[in-house]
């Protein structure tokens, strides 16, 4: 009997870890076992052929000490900053209006808010650039019209465009989860609430938020994470604008080591260093937050 | 159900329509723009219709390079769909496993699951792209398909449904009837976690035909292009044949408009147990 449950553990578990081992685990063995080596060319002119030799840190502190790659996590961490904060504020504002029980029309906009997660990526980062772009943008044609002149795609404002496509399209997903959350919460809380005379700003403030945390917590985290990994918004923005260069963000710089310069360990090691970023941001946030919640 | 002052209402309402228009207005746009050709485009009030020729316009889209549109509808269908069916089956198998069974090493798997949920894909797919180069398996359907399948996020919520809803009895009354343990993973499991696997697949669904960068690294066949990547092509090529503008912009609304239905349809099930292992902790 014993046995025979172990075998069906086998069964169940091991295709998922089998695939898991492919995917996650060796490709973060051989990312860093390829960030430790590095390419030197022998004979003449470097013409003698390459040969892989270990390189210790080597790629890492290059790539710390390369401007354009730390430039380009700093730039990505001001972007985070700034705009998980705006969105995740405007995710929980939308979600706290429509449960509010003076909403209208709940399942209209609540679909409009949601729709733009439907729109991949770059289809949006191409709907967006046609909006930002003088001569096609019938935004800047208003603009214009008003006497304002703005350049969406000057090096002051490009990152800021960015941030509005990822908005765009993570708002409404985030407050979907917000709002999953607010429904889980047991009726006769709120019953209790309107009894005592909880008007709907007091139960907005001192009930649904902080039964709303874990969501807010989770789409934070996720958001943190997204931010880091920044790609295709500037990569299909670059062609408009000079203000994104191939090294805008630390996912297109490893890209363009990768596959422009052919520098894979260099990419490796840049990978490592954003994966590792990624993790100390979400743990750093998660730990944060649950000190709080235990105070 | 206590009425609420009007000027509660007037304010409320006024907020969501203005959210609705942020939101709506590029889609608005990007359907008006799809019935207008390049010259179009550029000339006219982005907010009005001018010359309209909506099928004679998307016919183009279908119909430019021998019909490589299709080609790439059909890729992206085929990479959600069956990395998602195999990612939901997958990530079931494991998440009943890892809840119900006790085995050593449980809570270090589940652990070293989770933590892969934090890792960036981006990072990666890189990596990635050097393994499946060594093996030959890049540029093939299968080096986007084989990494579509894992989903830890995916392991995770099955875990917490799982816990929560298969009861051991019911498990309990099939093995005392003799049933072996697949037989009652697929005959009772499956069923029981249907609205956890529902959001699954959604999940990884959405998760795979939004994926660019991971395509993006591994094919360079444009046959195996997925509609993502095929779109950003023709974007990328605009400047050498203007009449890409065009057909980028057709195919860009062809493109969102299945899965707009789709997420709007099936909203419900975005939220089916979604916090609900958060909520526990």
């Amino acid at each position: 009997m014993r046995r025979h449950r172990n075998l069906a553990v086998l069964a169940l578990l091991g295709p998922f870890c089998l695939l898991f081992a492919g995917c996650f685990l060796a490709p973060i063995g051989y990312a860093i076992y390829q960030s430790l080596l590095k390419v030197e060319r022998s004979g003449p002119l470097g013409l003698g052929g390459d040969k892989s030799v270990f390189a210790g840190f080597a790629n890492y502190s290059a790539a710390l000490r390369d401007s354009e790659f730390t430039g380009s996590v700093l730039r990505v961490l001001l972007f985070g900053v700034v705009q998980v904060p705006l969105m995740i504020v405007l995710s929980v504002v939308l979600a706290l209006l429509l449960e509010s029980a003076s909403a209208r029309w709940v399942p209209f906009f609540r679909s409009a808010f949601f729709l733009p997660h439907g729109v991949p990526g770059v289809i949006a980062s191409i709907l967006w650039g046609f909006l930002y772009v003088p001569g096609i943008s019938p935004i800047v044609r208003l603009l214009d019209g008003a006497g304002l002149q703005v350049d969406f795609l000057s090096s002051g404002t490009v990152l800021w465009s960015i941030a509005n496509i990822v908005t765009w399209q993570f708002a409404g997903y985030n407050m979907l989860i917000v709002i999953s959350q607010l429904k889980a919460v047991p009726i006769e809380l709120y019953e209790a609430a309107r009894i005592d005379g909880t008007n709907a700003w007091q139960l907005a403030r001192y009930l649904k938020l902080p039964m709303a945390r874990p969501a807010i917590v989770l789409t934070t985290v996720f958001s943190i994470i997204g931010t880091l990994q920044l790609f295709s918004e500037p990569l299909v923005l670059r062609p408009l604008t000079v203000a994104i260069n191939d090294t805008y963000t630390p996912n297109l710089n490893a890209y363009t080591q990768a596959f422009v310069n052919n520098s894979y360990n260099l990419a490796a090691a840049e990978a490592v260093l954003l994966a590792l970023v990624a993790c100390l941001l979400s743990f750093g946030f998660l730990r944060l937050v649950g000190r709080q919640g235990d105070e | 159900m206590t009425s609420t002052p009007l000027r509660w209402r007037i304010i409320v309402s006024s907020l969501l329509a203005v959210a609705a228009v942020y939101f709506l207005i590029p889609v608005y746009w990007l359907v008006l723009a799809a019935t207008k050709d390049t010259t179009g485009l550029f000339g006219s009030n982005g907010f009005w219709l001018a010359d309209p020729h909506p099928i004679r316009y998307l016919r183009m889209v279908l119909s430019y390079d021998n019909g490589i549109y299709l080609r790439w509808i059909a890729n992206s269908l085929l990479y959600a769909g069956v990395g998602a069916l195999a990612a939901t089956l997958l990530s079931s198998a494991a998440g009943y496993a890892l809840a119900k069974f006790r085995f050593p090493g449980r809570e270090t798997v589940f652990n070293i699951v989770l933590a892969g949920v934090l890792i960036p894909a981006t990072a990666l797919a890189l990596p990635l792209y050097l393994l499946f180069n060594k093996v030959g398996l890049t540029n093939s359907y299968a080096a986007v398909l084989i990494p579509s399948m894992v989903s830890p996020f995916g392991v995770y919520l099955c875990r917490i449904y799982a816990t929560a809803a298969v009861p051991d009895g019911l498990l309990e009354a099939a093995r005392i009837d003799g049933a072996g343990e697949l037989a009652i993973f697929r005959r009772i499991v499956l069923r029981v976690m249907t609205p956890a696997l529902v959001t699954v697949f959604l999940f990884q669904f959405v998760g795979i035909w939004n994926n660019f960068f991971l395509p993006l690294v591994m094919l360079s066949d444009q046959k195996l292009y997925p509609v993502t990547l095929g779109l950003t092509s023709w974007h990328g090529y605009t400047d050498r044949a203007p009449i890409l503008y065009q057909l980028t912009v057709g195919g860009a609304l062809l493109s969102v408009i299945p899965l707009m239905i789709l997420m709007v349809v099936l909203q419900r099930h975005w939220r089916t147990g979604l916090t609900q292992g958060s909520l526990k902790d």
